[in-house]
């Protein structure tokens, strides 16, 4: 009777979480509300996906609302995966927020953090579950929301700022996605997916439409970090809590491509796009910039969280890189590149987050050897940072292969260069890491400090040790991306 | 033991290295001894045929086989691990054991790999690991580096385009004798035979290894050119070019190591020397030269470790490596001056030394072969490589007194050199010991009478050789071209004209790229760094414009 429900509950679970938590005053009450709530959505993300695995896609209307009048919500191999990494992460990093919390924000908000952890959490849910368009948006906007709230809550005087130029910028991008929705509206007459499918299908391509995806492309562009529009990111992963920053940086971007997956492969229809707009070109030209301009800015950035983030604006051109090429291995690539980067950017974060729990800063010239004091969690950064490279036995290898034979089955091979040359681009951020943390001599500070505790370190090193799992052995993730690339591309919705 | 053979022993020693800069002095010294063992073990149990095999994107990988070859191969790279960690004992600077071991770690990673992705991944990593060795000795070997790492990459594309080549045209990537009949196989050749020395691209050699630090050399000398040894025995045995090749190293080596005043930089140009006899051998292609090979590789590590450590020693306790500033020091030293000699004697061939029962197996291979000139030059070289030699322990230890007294080095660096020394006697007196080890199975015989005397003929001939021409070796040192006529008789002034040029090509191409990237990372910095248009915070509406450029530039495409 339950699993029936599960494709619901995954939103509600959180969404309940959040208003239990509002409820209380102190935190440590309120992030065991959080725990229960994200541990009972990974489980049910289980239970959802192995349903999927086995019956197929999952079709569930809202309140016995028959679609296309009721909302719909539809779980196919595409999305059970991109839920399955935000519950995954949003569940893991929990042990670590405790004490990372405590110390990072003043004892009256601790509750209002979780409320909004788990707001974000289900929001973020809520848009990958979703069959309806304004649904989508709708959760679009309390993923968002909860975010500016989190990031304003970090402890920086400057992260309320970041979080107003990042709410300025959020609202524009989600402004710009119902505007691209309402146009489709006015064309169709419907909002959810499949019917909008069915009859943009029979529909002859008018200048509307062709609006209605530019402001979509647009729009969701500016919340998945898109270069040039990604300007707000590198602010907001810094300057909020290090928890928020792990569970944004691992998820929010991630979802963002999935829903332009969405709208592209089953919406407006993979082939139309590539017959009609000349779209896929414009985002191979942009994430190829991201590739390397946004990684040479990390090689010269002080701050590691900003590193990270511009690192992360890197890795997102290499998702869309993926969408823009537009074949089946191509795609593979970008949907296992959204699981494996999320594993690596968590793990990355979560490492820096430990280290600024313990050192108090995250800049560059105050972790000289740091390593050598906490080289557990630093040991983590590193095989989090070999990740990001593309070493060969982590996820980044995984993700950059699929890449590189889809460029070649192209018969791009400058693309497959392009690939790898921007990578070793990586070699370099990553490496200055490296070298100032293990091969500089402590300093008197750094030298009296000491491993950061159980609680912190323990999902770092799972998702640490994960990146090399699932580098070693893909097929889950691989696996489960194949089949979702395969299944967009037959247009099963 | 066979499930302790599972764990590849390249990563024993790679793991090792990777923990030796978490610990304190104490424990990374019990690491130094306790994992080149472990590896040694490891290596000693390891059965024939594959013992790891795992499917990789959909390649079925062989990282772990075992034969004797491999087993000689990582036999004596876990020996030098350990005897070269020791040595370094005193080193202060981690990193530089650390990546030695990551170094050595990756040689026998290669010598183990069963197919050719694997011997790819271990190929890079010494690259990484030996360029590390090399800048951990402060800011004067960063140049010598970069120039060295510059080389190996690019060894490494070319290894990489054969490699890709190969599997696409063959469809299998094991790694297996290969006849030079394609360009990929062609590619995969000379990748390998870049990292043995061979000129024209063998400037990294003498370039960068001197300015690695005292123990640091040690290292060096021992993995990359033997590791390349082995991938031509494993890949390309009988490929005649390698005999050009290999007879050209060995005369190059020799010619220049005769000439050079720095200690260390004369023992890099006799490594090129000595792994030609090798490539020579791999060339000449017979089980008997192919035996030699190893053989000869095997022993060569050893005693050319030992020549380094005591070159090392004297480094390290006066601070000079230069011959003409050094002179009479076995009075302060005599230990290390015993290790030296026996060094020296063993890289001569002399009988009961271990070089003894490795050359002869080279040459013996030629003579099987029926190849009359070959067996002529390589004999000769003997002689000249005995010339060589003695001038190191002489011009270093005896002949005038630089009125230099240092004393013995710490203790770790003498039980170092006395191992080493040992190992050369053993091998000498038991040469069975030897030949056990050797991928095919041999009744030979060194210690035959005319075989004993004819080798001392050319040792005594070479002693008078060099006591005669004393005068003139010294000149040398003066590096004044007036006198040396004499070895302008033997195509000196074709090989120094030869290295001037590529050397001065070398530099050339080295400042000119260095150039390049120093204006290329300023133009970068100026956009992408901390101040740069691209990393600086824009203003909230600055970002919207370019929201809104961004939907204009989408319209006006979709629109054209």
């Amino acid at each position: 009777m339950i699993s029936h429900h599960l494709p619901v509950l995954i939103v509600l679970v959180p969404l309940f979480g959040a208003l239990l938590s509002a409820l209380t005053s102190r935190g440590s009450v309120s992030w065991g509300i959080a725990l229960i709530a994200m541990v009972t959505t990974l489980a049910a993300t289980i239970g959802l996906l192995s349903e999927v695995l086995h019956d197929g896609v999952i079709s569930y209307e809202i309140g016995g609302w028959a679609p296309p009048i009721g909302i719909e919500y539809r779980v196919d191999l595409a999305n059970a995966l991109v839920i399955l990494i935000v519950s995954t992460i949003a569940a893991v990093i929990m042990p670590y927020a405790r004490v990372s919390v405590a110390k990072e924000i003043v004892e009256d908000q601790q509750a209002w953090f979780y409320t909004m952890y788990q707001l974000c959490v289900a929001g973020l849910i809520g848009i990958a579950v979703t069959g309806d368009a304004f649904n989508a948006f709708v959760f679009l906007e309390v993923s968002s929301l909860a975010t500016y709230t989190m990031i304003a809550l970090g402890q920086s005087r400057r992260s309320l700022l970041s979080a107003y130029q990042y709410l300025i910028m959020g609202t524009i991008g989600a402004t710009f996605y119902i505007i691209g929705v309402g146009l489709l509206l006015t064309i169709t007459g419907t909002l959810n997916f499949v019917d909008l499918a069915a009859r943009i299908a029979v529909t002859p391509y008018d200048r509307a439409m062709l609006t209605a995806l530019a402001f979509i492309t647009v729009g969701i562009g500016l919340k998945l970090a898109l270069f040039p529009l990604h300007v707000w990111l590198p602010n907001a992963y810094a300057k909020a809590p290090s928890t928020g920053t792990a569970l944004l940086a691992s998820t929010a971007t991630k979802v963002a491509v999935y829903l332009l997956i969405r709208m592209y492969f089953s919406v407006f229809g993979i082939d139309n796009i590539i017959g009609d707009f000349p779209v896929l070109e414009l985002l191979l030209v942009l994430s190829i910039a991201a590739m390397f301009f946004a990684s040479f800015v990390a090689v010269f950035e002080r701050n590691v969280k900003r590193l990270l983030a511009y690192s992360s604006v890197a890795q997102v051109g290499y998702m869309i890189l993926g969408l823009s090429m537009a074949t089946s291995t191509a795609l593979t690539g970008t949907l296992v590149h959204l699981a494996n980067h999320a594993l690596m950017k968590g793990a990355a974060f979560l490492a820096i987050g430990a280290v600024a729990y313990q050192l108090g800063s995250v800049s560059l010239e105050k972790m000289k050897g740091i390593g050598r004091v906490m080289p557990v969690t630093m040991g983590c950064f590193v095989v989090a940072g070999l990740s990001l490279i593309g070493v060969p036995g982590t996820v980044g290898f995984i993700s950059k292969y699929y890449l590189v034979v889809a460029a070649f089955e192209k018969g791009w091979w400058w693309l497959a260069f392009m690939i790898v040359a921007s990578s070793l681009i990586a070699v370099f951020y990553v490496g200055r890491v490296v070298e100032v943390a293990w091969f500089s001599e402590p300093d008197k500070k750094t030298s009296e400090l000491k491993e950061a505790p159980l609680s912190l370190l323990l999902p770092t090193v799972v998702l640490a040790a994960a990146c090399v799992f699932f580098g070693v052995d893909a097929s889950l993730t691989a696996g489960l991306a194949e089949a979702a690339a395969k299944a967009l591309f037959g247009g099963s919705l | 033991m066979t499930e302790l053979a599972m764990i590849p022993p390249g990563l024993v020693l790679i793991a090792a290295g990777l923990l030796l800069p978490l610990f304190n002095a104490q424990i990374r010294a019990a690491i130094i001894v306790v994992a080149p063992l472990i590896a040694l073990a490891l290596v000693w149990n390891m059965p024939d045929g594959p013992v790891l095999t795992m499917n990789w994107l959909g390649y079925e990988l062989t990282p772990v086989t075992g034969d004797n070859l491999s087993r000689m191969f990582g036999t004596v790279f876990a020996i030098m691990a350990l005897i070269g960690g020791i040595f370094a004992l005193n080193q202060a600077r981690v990193v530089e054991l650390a990546s030695a071991f990551v170094y050595a770690g990756s040689a026998i990673g290669v010598v183990f790999a069963g197919d050719l992705i694997t011997v790819f991944i271990f190929w890079e990593l010494m690259a990484i690991g030996s360029t590390l060795v090399i800048m951990s000795n402060g800011d004067e070997a960063f140049g010598p580096g970069m120039r060295y790492a510059v080389i190996h990459f690019f060894g490494g594309v070319v290894l990489m385009a054969g490699i890709a080549g190969e599997i696409a045209t063959t469809g299998s990537i094991a790694f297996q004798p290969m006849q030079t009949d394609s360009v990929f196989r062609w590619l995969i050749l000379f990748g390998f035979v870049i990292n043995t020395g061979a000129p024209p691209l063998h400037p990294w050699l003498p370039d960068a290894y001197p300015k690695s630090s005292w123990s640091g050399m040690v290292f060096l000398s021992a993995f990359t050119t033997k590791t390349a040894v082995y991938t031509l025995i494993r890949g390309f045995p009988g490929a005649e070019v390698l005999i050009w090749v290999g007879l050209f190293m060995i005369f190059y080596g020799l010619i220049y190591a005769l000439n050079e005043n720095d200690t260390r930089r004369k023992l890099a140009y006799s490594i090129i020397n000595q792994v030609g006899f090798m490539v020579c051998a791999v060339g000449i292609g017979n089980e008997i030269a192919l035996n030699g090979a190893a053989a000869h590789a095997f022993v060569h590590i050893i005693y050319k470790a030992l020549l380094l450590m005591s070159a090392g020693s004297v480094l390290y306790m006066t601070g000079i490596s230069k011959f003409t500033q050094l002179g009479g020091l076995f009075r302060s030293m005599p230990m290390t001056t015993i290790c030296c000699i026996i060094g020296a004697l063993s890289i001569s061939a002399a009988p009961f030394t271990s070089g003894f029962p490795a050359k002869s197996l080279i040459a013996n291979g030629a003579a099987e072969a029926h190849m009359t000139l070959v067996w002529f030059l390589l004999t000769g070289a003997v002689a000249g490589v005995y010339i060589v030699a003695i001038k190191l322990p002489w011009f270093i230890f005896f002949q005038k007194d630089s009125g230099l007294r240092p004393a013995e080095p710490p203790l770790s660096m003498r039980l170092a050199m006395y191992a080493a020394s040992a190992l050369c006697i053993g091998f000498g007196i038991f040469p069975g010991a030897l030949y056990s080890m050797l991928p095919v199975a041999t009744d030979y015989n060194p210690y035959t009478g005319g075989h004993l005397v004819s080798q001392f003929q050319l040792l005594l001939a070479g002693t008078i050789v060099f006591f005669a021409l004393l005068k003139w070796l010294k000149r040398t040192e003066t590096i004044s071209l007036d006198v040396d006529w004499f070895w302008r008789g033997f195509g000196k002034l074709l090989a120094r004209e030869f290295d001037v040029r590529t050397g001065i090509a070398w530099q050339g191409l080295a400042s000119n790229v260095s150039n390049m990237v120093q204006r290329f990372v300023k133009t970068i910095y100026k956009h992408h760094g901390p101040e740069g248009m691209l990393a600086r915070t824009w203003p909230t509406g600055l970002m919207a414009f370019w929201t809104t450029v961004l939907l204009a530039a989408t319209l006006i495409l979709a629109y054209v």
